[in-house]
């Protein structure tokens, strides 16, 4: 019950906000999911009812955009760049690594909760490839021992 | 006095290490009690010396990278601050050969000041143009950038001139300007080095483009993977409201210009610049039909001109020095600088802005200095995931629009990607399916379908099934995208597949000379 009262304020509390705002649909659910984290179901009808649109238009727009998610994350969601010039440094082994030492695919979260592993297009990184991001925190150069070291440190301080 | 101490806040920079050796600088200051004014600039581009730690001297800025947090307590130790000599020392920076070969326009300032400080951009020619600007009449402002020749600089190379004057011309209440800063292309990352660089100049060219055109509200559509451009683009936007350069008076001159930065989603297509705009509207990012263009039928149906970073970036520098200032530059029909950047498996990688006209081998090897693994570099991908791959025989080719088109090939953003010899091509194709797949829009069926058909069939010619009849196929499925696909994201994903297809048959299971 808290949590959907919570849920109830945080998302009214955005949704008024920005509602006014031409265009005010992404900005609204960016709000939303930097607080909560994602998109819970249960704010699509109220935020469909301030902006006078019907709910499948809303999860339509969730739905359509890769960085929406419909589903609470782990507390550190990695961003790895799967594009063409972190391939080139190696990015597809070091996803293989990645994917293994954590036990976990794409779109997929640890069993402890701790780790959300997304792929990402491009962080505008190439120079310094293979990339990740980690929150807004950037990571260039990514070898498999420096993704060790970082999850550790991450994993001890979560 | 104090000493001026540099340290990039890029984000590039930072994904190196630079905001701990920011920290490590300030706290061994502080324990020897010496007195230094920390400054935390853009990053000049020369990636492979990230960190790249600068110090003002009477000599000019002197250069040491990369830095590490372990070589700090070093540096001090050689008396860094009045920059006497060190392991990694790196000499003036203006003297770095990679920099001083270039010709920097747009990214005149880019490295040199804080980015968020306005003074600083002042202090460097900023708003010089926007002055200018302020003076002319709209169809001179818009003379000066059609008169610039610059194009596009986005990928679709369109002529900006002809764009605003339609936008000029096309009777509105209101009109937009939109800033095309999903930048989503591997290999690119110049509109961000802008957006964190250097933000005003950027803020300068879309208030000039409102002046030119009789727009009153712009629009970033920024995308969501680069939080630090975006911090830096508010806080620059917060200071130009405070002081006159953005809002209802813009520098008293009674003309008014609104600016906010909105964040994409994720989603490669919105780079599209109608599906940009339906995301702008709050929709799912489909792509429109066109005509009736965006500039005379764009954002929330008004007149819009949309355009990509670097290509507003570029305005304030032809309203300060002239269009013919800028158009002196570059060969042919493509004018002015074009920056470029270096990226994936190059030694040197980085940014090296330039008249268009050089040839990618000077590129690849006196700038980027060969691959970084130091095996032989067999591919290279221009323009972005909807780019050629080029093999050595084309290394020769001048960037330039034409001469790429000519071979089939693209300019794009201007993004290099290196690929050296352990590449397999025929896996790159298949991937450049699966990215399309994976971005569609769906609106359009050549895309949606086509792309998954495209994925299955490469996937059939890398387990060497059928060859005799995919390979056709694969060239008929292509010959589809690239004709019957609304946007470019399906009518350019044939790009990559064919020409990995045809300069490295090897890799799809095809010998050579025999062909398909």
């Amino acid at each position: 019950m808290t949590e959907s009262v919570t849920t109830h304020a945080v998302v009214q509390e955005i949704t008024n906000s920005l509602k006014h705002k031409p265009g005010a649909l992404l900005p609204i659910l960016h709000g939303v999911q930097d607080v909560l984290g994602y998109i819970p179901a249960e704010s699509i009808p109220e935020i469909a009812k301030a902006l006078s649109l019907s709910r499948a238009e809303v999860h339509g727009v969730v739905s359509f955009y890769h960085y929406f998610r419909e589903t609470p994350p782990g507390q550190h969601t990695i961003q790895l760049c799967r594009a063409e010039s972190c391939q080139s440094m190696g990015g597809k082994k070091l996803e293989d690594y990645i994917k293994t030492k954590l036990g976990i695919d794409f779109h997929e979260t640890t069993a402890d909760g701790k780790f959300s592993l997304e792929p990402v297009y491009c962080l505008g990184n190439c120079a310094c490839s293979p990339a990740m991001q980690i929150g807004k925190d950037i990571y260039g150069r990514v070898s498999t021992t420096s993704f060790d070291a970082t999850i550790v440190e991450l994993g001890e301080s979560a | 006095m104090s000493t001026k101490i540099y340290v990039p806040c890029d984000s590039s920079a930072v994904s190196l290490g630079a905001d701990r050796v920011a920290t490590a600088i300030a706290q061994e200051a502080d324990k020897r009690d010496i007195e230094i004014e920390l400054i935390r600039n853009g990053s000049r581009g020369l990636y492979w010396l990230e960190p790249l730690v600068e110090v003002h001297t009477s000599k000019g800025r002197v250069a040491y990278g990369p830095v590490q947090t372990s070589d700090v307590a070093s540096l001090f130790d050689a008396n860094f601050i009045t920059g006497e000599a060190h392991a990694l020392s790196l000499g003036l920076t203006e003297e770095i050969e990679y920099l001083k070969k270039q010709q920097r326009l747009t990214f005149a300032r880019i490295g040199k000041t804080n980015p968020v400080s306005l003074i600083d951009y002042l202090d460097n020619d900023g708003y010089r143009g926007l002055n200018n600007a302020l003076k002319l009449p709209q169809a001179d402002i818009v003379k000066a950038v059609t008169d610039s020749g610059l194009r596009g600089r986005g990928g679709a190379a369109f002529p900006t001139g002809i764009k605003w004057n339609t936008v000029l011309n096309t009777p509105s209440e209101q009109k937009y300007i939109i800033c095309n800063a999903d930048e989503g292309d591997s290999g690119t990352f110049s509109d961000r080095m802008v957006m964190e660089g250097d933000p005003f100049v950027l803020i300068e060219g879309m208030t000039i483009a409102g002046l030119a055109v009789n727009a009153t509200q712009g629009y970033i559509y920024l995308r969501v993977e680069y939080p630090h451009a975006f911090e830096v683009l508010n806080s620059a936007i917060d200071t130009a409201y405070k002081e006159g350069y953005l809002g209802e008076n813009i520098q008293g001159s009674g003309k008014a210009f609104h600016l906010e930065v909105r964040l994409g989603a994720g989603a490669y297509v919105c780079g599209e610049e109608t599906s940009l705009m339906e995301s702008l509207e709050g929709k799912r990012g489909l792509v429109r039909f066109k005509p009736p263009l965006p500039a005379i039928k764009g954002l929330f149906g008004q007149p819009t001109v949309v355009n990509n970073v670097i290509s507003l970036a570029s305005v304030p520098i032809i309203l300060d020095k002239g269009g013919n200032y800028y158009r002196d530059f570059g060969m042919g029909r493509s004018r002015g600088t074009l920056p470029i950047q270096l990226a994936g498996n190059i030694k040197h990688a980085g940014l090296v802005e330039s008249a268009f006209g050089l040839t990618l081998r000077e590129l690849l090897y006196d700038f980027g200095g060969g691959s970084a693994s130091g095996r032989p570099i067999r591919a290279v991908q221009v323009g972005g995931p909807l780019g050629s791959y080029m093999p050595e025989s084309q290394f020769d080719t001048p960037l330039d629009y034409e001469a790429f088109a000519a071979i089939w090939a693209v300019l794009g953003h201007g993004g290099i990607v290196v690929f050296d010899d352990t590449v397999d091509m025929a896996e790159m194709a298949k991937y450049s399916m699966e990215f399309c797949a994976i971005e569609s829009c769906g609106k359009c069926t050549p895309c949606r379908i086509g792309s998954t058909r495209g994925y299955e069939v490469m996937d059939d010619i890398i387990n060497r099934r059928d060859l005799d009849k995919n390979i056709p196929l694969l060239r008929d499925l292509c010959d589809t995208l690239l004709n019957g696909s609304l946007c470019a994201l399906g009518g350019m994903t044939p790009y990559p597949v064919l020409s990995a297809l045809n300069h490295f048959p090897e890799d799809f299971g095809i010998d050579a000379k025999a062909g398909a």
